[in-house]
């Protein structure tokens, strides 16, 4: 194991803390999970096996493997339960206060060693940390939706986060199987900081009449090379989760191309959120996608 | 459909012997006008209304500046296009092809098929300087080379980032490099000057290299002037 982490607690149990605690269970790191709501906690776990199911059917892992992977994953509504761990990473609401009452908690029941990283994509590390109780180890370890499939961690330290306690969230990353990256603690790190002025760009020139959708993503598949166009990824994000992290950001750089265009207001009161509603740049019927040309 | 080609110099879109250049006719029902002076040689041509389509390669300028704009009610069967390319970069298979308010569709469309006939894709767009691609990309480029001066990540973490995490083929910086900054100092610089957007400046690494450029350029002058001046001396 890495630098004698050997126990990684998780907290908070939605899509990106079900997802991290996955990897770490699959890296072979004991891991506990903690959340408030045991229903959460039940539908995470079924959401894992789901996922080990498919993994199975996909050849990725080995029948045999799952339920050690399985057996190294617990969850608990138990804040306790954290004392064991090496690191805690969370993954709870992306809301400083939420945040500090967490790490708070946690700073009381964790021995002093312990390691809390924080999954946040868009709030400030030295802030997080200034709520911990122990601001000289913790670090910003961003992980990517899905994170089961992404290898991409972003990782910052705070102001105050020692060197020490860096390398070896560092190297933690690694055993994990990640792929990490140094950023400065920067409000959208790199990801989000590039990403959501893009998207918002792109939302401008439909909104100015520059291109139809379609033709946007076009543009960047054919000519870039690029997977997935702007406005099909918006569809797939979700508008309303769009507008949270694009105000975030805005609200921490006052940057004019991270400020939400009004297009994307009106959308929402429509009720086109991309393809959960059924409806956003582009119009949905179960997996078929139409508008796209 | 037959298409006729009018050349009017190098085209960034078709370089060279093209094979949509060389396998056109003598006489189409279409006419592309391709290369750095098309827009010229469109204003020379004049059998304009016997054509279905008639497209002129443009550059970073608007298809209004040749064929005139008439508040907000402009549009013929003339149409403007180029074949995405940045910098050194061979051209791609995208092309974005520029319309008018008023353009007839029966040019649209069969504009359209001529490029995609030929295997080509088409994003269709407004006449608006940058069009899709460049009026997007150029303030993000920008924006990567401002957070690589302040440090925000290393020029390897942030290409890494971007390619993992968006799943782009190619980081910027690294796009950059590999395409001439010089080159994405031109056109960004032009955006600016159309949208006075600060977006749109060149980052000052794309400056330095630009710079750098000219003064090799002046250099490698002076330097053939003093041998010149030295071979008339030992004449």
């Amino acid at each position: 194991m890495s630098n004698g982490i050997k126990t990684v607690g998780v907290a908070g149990s939605g899509t990106m803390g079900a997802g991290i605690a996955i990897v770490a269970a699959r890296a072979g790191f004991r891991t506990v999970v903690y959340d408030t709501r045991d229903e959460v906690l039940a539908r995470a776990r079924k959401q894992t096996e789901g996922f080990f199911a498919k993994s199975v059917e996909r050849g990725k892992l080995p029948q045999a493997a799952v339920a050690g992977v399985l057996a190294n994953l617990s969850g608990s509504t138990d804040v306790g339960t954290m004392a064991a761990c090496d690191i805690v990473i969370e993954a709870v609401f992306e809301d400083l206060k939420v945040k500090h009452e967490l790490l708070s908690r946690l700073d009381k029941v964790c021995p002093p060693h312990t390691i809390f990283a924080s999954n946040t994509s868009t709030l400030s590390i030295a802030e997080i940390a200034a709520g911990s109780g122990r601001d000289d180890r913790v670090v910003g370890m961003h992980f990517c939706l899905p994170a089961q499939l992404m290898k991409l961690v972003e990782m910052s330290p705070g102001l105050k986060t020692g060197d020490a306690t860096f390398q070896v969230a560092w190297d933690f990353c690694k055993a994990l199987g990640q792929t990490p990256v140094k950023t400065r603690d920067s409000p959208g790190f790199i990801l989000n900081y590039f990403l959501i002025p893009f998207n918002n760009d792109a939302i401008r020139l439909v909104e100015a009449g520059v291109a139809a959708p379609a033709d946007i993503d076009r543009a960047l598949k054919t000519g870039l090379g690029y997977a997935m166009g702007p406005l099909e990824l918006l569809d797939l994000v979700g508008l309303d989760t769009h507008l949270l992290v694009a105000e975030a950001l805005y609200a921490a750089t006052h940057e004019p191309r991270a400020a939400v265009p009004a297009l994307v207001k009106r959308m929402i009161a429509a009720g086109h959120l991309g393809r959960k509603t059924g409806r956003g740049f582009y119009t949905y019927q179960g997996n078929a996608m139409f508008g796209g040309g | 459909m037959n298409y006729q080609i009018i050349r009017a110099g190098e085209s960034r879109s078709f370089p060279g012997d093209h094979p949509f250049v060389t396998a056109a006719a003598e006489f189409g029902e279409a006419v592309v006008i391709v290369g750095a002076n098309a827009g010229a040689a469109f204003g020379k041509f004049k059998d304009r209304e016997r054509r279905l389509a008639i497209l002129v390669e443009l550059g970073t300028e608007c298809l209004g500046a040749h064929t005139g704009e008439e508040r907000g009610l402009e549009g013929s069967n003339v149409l403007g296009f180029a074949r995405f390319r940045l910098g050194a970069a061979p051209p791609s298979d995208l092309v974005e092809l520029v319309r008018q308010p008023r353009t007839a569709h029966t040019a649209i469309d069969a504009a359209r098929g001529l490029f995609e006939e030929r295997g080509m894709k088409v994003a269709l767009c407004g006449d608006f300087a940058g069009r899709i691609l460049d009026r997007l990309l150029r303030p993000y480029y920008n924006a990567a080379l401002r957070r690589l001066d302040e440090g925000l990540a290393s020029a390897a973490d942030l290409d890494t980032t971007l390619r993992l995490g968006l799943g782009y083929p190619e980081g910027p910086i690294e796009l950059l490099e590999r395409t001439g900054l010089a080159q994405h100092c031109d056109v960004t610089q032009s955006l600016f000057e159309a949208y006075g957007d600060a977006a749109y400046a060149p980052a000052r690494r794309a400056r330095v290299e630009k710079q750098r450029q000219e003064l090799n350029r002046q250099g490698a002058r002076h330097a053939r002037k003093q041998i010149d001046g030295t071979a008339d001396k030992c004449r």
